[in-house]
C-alpha cells in the first residue's frame, strides 16, 4: 500500500457487507466482528497493510493495536503483499503421506520460487499451511476459496497452466 | 449396510437445498420439537441418547447440557463448534457442504432446548466456500419461517450467525473459540468458570461440535432411547470417520459404534483394506493428536480380543497398548511410512499452532520439534529418545488446554512402540537420510 490512510476506504459494496457483518452480534459487541471484516479487507486488498489495520479499527472502533494482534494472531491474514494467486499447500502428515512433498516439491520447482515467495511476474505466491481438513483427498491446496486436490505432477503442471493464461 | 443417521440423505441430488432437504423428512424434528415439547423435554432426549461429543472430548452432550446456567434476563449462547482443524478430520467439512442444513436443523433444536435467541456457527475460515453454502442454506430456512422471529407460530426466536475463523487450530477449543468469536487472539481461558457460566459475551454458554447437533433431528424424530439403542454401552450411536492415509478408498464413513477396527479398515463397504501390495504398519485412530498404534495392536487389543469403534475399545490397555476414539480421524500407515518422519510432521503441525501462552506447550513443542528434526535428518544422538520422552511428559498435564496433551501423546507413543526406529535413525545416519527410506526390521526399504 502506497496511499496514504485517508485513501483507504471499503468499496460501497463491501462498506455494506461489513455494515452487515457489525449488525449481527449485540449491542456492544462489534469488536466480534474483527475476523470476518479483516477477510473482507484482505478479499479487497489482497493484503493487510498497516494503513488498512488502522482504517478496520475505527471502524470497529477498538483500538489499532486490538486489530494487529489479531491480525498476526492468525495465519490466513497476509501482512506482506502477496501475487494474484496465492497457492496455500496442505504441509500436514496426512497429505504427506500421499505424496504431498513430492507434488510440493515439483509445484516449488515450477513456480522457481519456495514456501514464502511470490514470482517475479507477481503472478504466484506460496505459502506453506497445516491441515485444511481435506485428508482423504490429498494431497490439497487452496487458491482462494478453491479446493484442489487428490494433487499430483500433472495436475499441478494444468492448474498452474490455466492460472497462467 | 449399517444405519444411517447423519448421511442417509447425503447423495440426494439438490440435498443441500431446503426444498429437497424438506422432502426427504427435513424440519419435522423442528416441528416435533417446538410445536409438540418443551424445552426440558428436548434436553432429557438429547441425555437419554448418550450421545458423547463427536469433536474429539467424547464428554455426553446431554450432561453438557444441563450445567448451563439459567439466571433471570441473562442471554444464553450455543456456538456449534466447526472449526476442524485436528490432522486426520474432515468429517464437518463433509457433513456442512454437502447437506447443511441437517446442521440448521439440529441448531434450532439445540438452541430451542437451551433456550437460545442468538446462536452461531464458528467455521475454520479456510472453509470460506462452505460458509456460503450455510449462509444460503440459513437464508432459505429463515424464508420458509424456520428462523427468525416466531418461528413456526411459536413466539420463539432465533438468529444463527456463521463465523468464520482466521487460520487457528486452537480455536477448537471451546474457550479459544470464544475468544476469538468476541474478536481477540484464541488465547484458551482458565477455567473455571466453565463457558457454561460463563462463555460467550461472559454469558452462559454451550459449544458443542457439527456432528454432535447433527445428531438432534434424528434423536427427536425416533427418540433418545431408539438412539441409545445404537452402539454398544456408553458407546451410542453412529459416528463418522475421517478415512485418510495408505487405503483403497479414502473418505467419510457414517459407522454404527461397535464395527470392529478390522471390518472398518478391510471391508469393501468402508476402506477397502490397504492399498494394493501394501500391507499395514500404524494406525492413528483418532485424529493426529491420540496416541499411534503398531499392526499387532490395532485389530486386536493385547488381551486379544476383537478391537471395536468404540470409545472403551479403542482405549482399552490406556496410554501403554491402546489409543482413542477421539475425533474419528482415522490415519493409516502402510509400510512405507517412516514414523520418525511423521511424527516430526505432527510435532511441527503443535509446534506451529501452539498459542504461546503457557510456557511448558510454547517452548516444548518448538524443542519436541527440533529434536526430532534432528534424529530425521541423521544429526541425532542416543539421548535424543530420553530427551523426548522428558519434554513430552512435562508438557502433558501441566498446560491450561488440551494443545500440550495433543502434542505430547503423538511423540510419547511413537516412541513407545517404534523405539527400533528412532534407534536406527540415530545409528544409521547416512540410510536414513535417503529419500522414502524407511526401517523395517532388519530389513531397510528404500
Amino acid at each position: 500500500m502506497t496511499e496514504s490512510p485517508n485513501l483507504v476506504a471499503f468499496t460501497p459494496e463491501r462498506l455494506e457487507t461489513v455494515k452487515e457483518i457489525i449488525a449481527r452480534y449485540p449491542e456492544g459487541r462489534q469488536k466480534s466482528a474483527l475476523l470476518p471484516v479483516l477477510h473482507v479487507a484482505q478479499e479487497q486488498w489482497g493484503w493487510l497493510s498497516s494503513e488498512v489495520m488502522d482504517y478496520v479499527a475505527g471502524i470497529l472502533n477498538i483500538k489499532p493495536v486490538e486489530v494487529y494482534e489479531v491480525a498476526t494472531f492468525y495465519t490466513m491474514y497476509h501482512l506482506d503483499p502477496v501475487g494474484t494467486h496465492v497457492i496455500e499447500y496442505c504441509r500436514t502428515g496426512p497429505c504427506c503421506l500421499m505424496g504431498g512433498e513430492d507434488v510440493y516439491g515439483h509445484l516449488k520447482k515450477k513456480l522457481g520460487i519456495e514456501a514464502g515467495e511470490t514470482t517475479a511476474d507477481g503472478k504466484f505466491t506460496l505459502k506453506e499451511v497445516e491441515c485444511l481438513a481435506a485428508c482423504g483427498w490429498g494431497p490439497v491446496f487452496q487458491i482462494r476459496e478453491q479446493f484442489y486436490m487428490n494433487l499430483t505432477n500433472e495436475k499441478v503442471d494444468q492448474i498452474i497452466e490455466d492460472l497462467s493464461k | 449396510m449399517a444405519r444411517k443417521i447423519l448421511t442417509e440423505h447425503i447423495n440426494v441430488p439438490g440435498i443441500e437445498t431446503f426444498d429437497v432437504y424438506r422432502k426427504q423428512g427435513g424440519y419435522t424434528a423442528v416441528e416435533k420439537a417446538i410445536k409438540t415439547m418443551t424445552p426440558e423435554e428436548v434436553v432429557e432426549e438429547a441425555k437419554k441418547s448418550g450421545v458423547r461429543g463427536r469433536g474429539g472430548a467424547g464428554f455426553p452432550m446431554g450432561m453438557k447440557w444441563g450445567f448451563l446456567a439459567k439466571p433471570e434476563g441473562v442471554p444464553r449462547y450455543l456456538v456449534c463448534n466447526a472449526d476442524e482443524s485436528e490432522p486426520g478430520t474432515f468429517k464437518d467439512h463433509h457433513l456442512m457442504k454437502s447437506i447443511p442444513h441437517l446442521l440448521i436443523e439440529g441448531m434450532i433444536i439445540s438452541s430451542f432446548a437451551l433456550g437460545a435467541n442468538k446462536s452461531f456457527i464458528y467455521v475454520r475460515g479456510e472453509l470460506m466456500y462452505v460458509i456460503r453454502i450455510l449462509e444460503k442454506a440459513i437464508a432459505e430456512a429463515k424464508a420458509q419461517g424456520f428462523l427468525g422471529k416466531n418461528i413456526l407460530g411459536s413466539g420463539y426466536d432465533l438468529e444463527l450467525v456463521v463465523q468464520p475463523g482466521g487460520g487457528a487450530y486452537i480455536c477448537g477449543e471451546e474457550t479459544a473459540l470464544l475468544e476469538s468469536l468476541e474478536g481477540k487472539r484464541g488465547n484458551p481461558r482458565n477455567k473455571p468458570p466453565f463457558p457454561a457460566v460463563k462463555g460467550l459475551y461472559q454469558s452462559p454458554t454451550v459449544v458443542n461440535n457439527v456432528e454432535s447437533i447433527s445428531n438432534m433431528p434424528w434423536i427427536i424424530n425416533n427418540g433418545g432411547d431408539a438412539y441409545a439403542q445404537i452402539g454398544i454401552g456408553r458407546s451410542t450411536g453412529t459416528k463418522l470417520i475421517s478415512a485418510s492415509g495408505h487405503i483403497q478408498k479414502p473418505g467419510v464413513y457414517e459407522i454404527e459404534l461397535g464395527v470392529s477396527v478390522d471390518e472398518f479398515l478391510n471391508s469393501d463397504e468402508y476402506c477397502g483394506g490397504i492399498r494394493k501390495g501394501h500391507y499395514l504398519k500404524a494406525l492413528v485412530a483418532g485424529g493426529s493428536s491420540v496416541p499411534i498404534l503398531p499392526a499387532n495392536l490395532i485389530t486386536k487389543t493385547a488381551a486379544g480380543e476383537d478391537r471395536l469403534m468404540t470409545y472403551e475399545s479403542l482405549s482399552d490397555g490406556g496410554f501403554a497398548t491402546g489409543t482413542m476414539l477421539g475425533s474419528g480421524g482415522f490415519i493409516v500407515f502402510d509400510e512405507t511410512a517412516c514414523i520418525v518422519r511423521n511424527t516430526w510432521n505432527f510435532s511441527r503441525f503443535y509446534h506451529h499452532e501452539s498459542c504461546g501462552q503457557c510456557s511448558p506447550c510454547r517452548e516444548g513443542t518448538g524443542w519436541m520439534e527440533k529434536v526430532l528434526h534432528r534424529i530425521e535428518h541423521g544429526h541425532g544422538s542416543m539421548h535424543d529418545i530420553d530427551l523426548l520422552v522428558d519434554i513430552s511428559k512435562k508438557i502433558e498435564g501441566n498446560t491450561i488446554c488440551p494443545l500440550g496433551d495433543a502434542a505430547a501423546w503423538p511423540v510419547a507413543s511413537a516412541i513407545r512402540h517404534f523405539r527400533d526406529e528412532f534407534v536406527w535413525h540415530i545409528t544409521h545416519p547416512h540410510e536414513a537420510t535417503q529419500p522414502g527410506a524407511v526401517y523395517m526390521g532388519e530389513m531397510v526399504l528404500g
